[in-house]
């Protein structure tokens, strides 16, 4: 088990997560720099990721789609604001519509990672912050709550299963 | 993007509501049930009349609802503004353990996987 702990904060809707790897902090970049690797995390087992874009420079764009069982698919995006290989990466994380445009009513994300080195080993922080302002707005319009249920649900029975 | 004015207000209002410590308990406390604005009062070391002002402000953020019984005014968080909030970060939480739990295996391939391509039938 990598998760080392885990800190939900409902009063700044932030997610903190820390997790250790056993493996130097170059490979564990390369999960994310590397396209390929990346598309074996990123979605679950039974909704693969395909990336399209990946361009990790500030303001660059990581472009993607999950495909489900059904051959749904289903459009992610990040927009890169910094990167300092091996061990920076912040980006804005959002759903798309089918033709790969941002989807304004599902929530954004903003997502920090940190990697360390600890002997050999690699720790990686991770803060999601749900885009406050547009987000909570989003929160308060009755209809998301089903949009995002659908949306990360499926993720939810797949992680599960 | 477009945002209309009331939504704009209506954010700033939640943002507001939530930035006090003493709202955010008063959220939490009437999360765990009813709860009328007198024994609200009595578990602050302030004036009544501060405790409705801060329940006004929550109000009108839609994170409560007030209703009046009788002489009393109970006050009710409005569950399905917190259970939205909630159920957004859990998500998050499951969708995350998953990734790092999927990370974990890849990294405990042999090293050097990078370039071999044509591997299948990893993991599941």
């Amino acid at each position: 088990m990598s998760v080392t702990s885990i800190d939900k904060d409902f009063d700044s809707m932030t997610l903190t997560l820390i997790a250790d790897f056993d493996a130097p902090i170059e490979r564990v970049w390369e999960l994310w720099a590397d396209p390929r690797l990346l598309e074996r995390w990123w979605g679950p087992p039974t909704y693969p990721a395909t990336v399209e874009e990946h361009d990790l420079t500030p303001g660059g764009a990581v472009t993607y789609f999950m495909t489900g069982p059904e051959g749904d698919r289903h459009r992610g995006w990040w927009r890169i604001t910094s990167v300092e290989p091996p061990d920076v990466l912040e980006f804005t994380d959002g759903f798309a519509d089918q033709d790969g445009t941002p989807n304004q009513d599902m929530p954004t994300t903003e997502v920090h990672v940190q990697l360390t080195d600890r002997d050999g080993g690699t720790r990686m922080e991770l803060r999601s912050v749900f885009g406050s302002k547009e987000h909570m707005e989003q929160l308060m319009n009755m209809g998301m709550a089903e949009g995002l249920q659908q949306a990360v649900g499926q993720m939810d029975a797949l992680l599960a299963g | 993007m477009v945002v209309c004015n009331d939504t704009d207000e209506a954010v700033d209002d939640l943002f507001h509501a939530l930035a006090d410590a003493t709202r955010r308990d008063i959220l939490r406390r009437s999360a765990q049930g009813e709860l009328s604005v007198s024994r609200l009062a009595d578990a602050y070391p302030m004036s009544f009349a501060a405790v409705q002002k801060h329940v006004a402000v929550l109000e009108r953020a839609g994170l409560v609802r007030k209703e009046r019984c009788g002489r009393e005014q109970l006050v009710r968080s409005d569950p399905e503004a917190v259970r939205r909030a909630r159920q957004a970060i859990d998500q998050l939480e499951t969708a995350w353990r998953g990734r790092v739990d999927r990370m974990s295996r890849l990294l405990a391939e042999a090293p050097g996987f990078e370039d071999d391509n044509t591997r299948r039938g990893h993991d599941r």
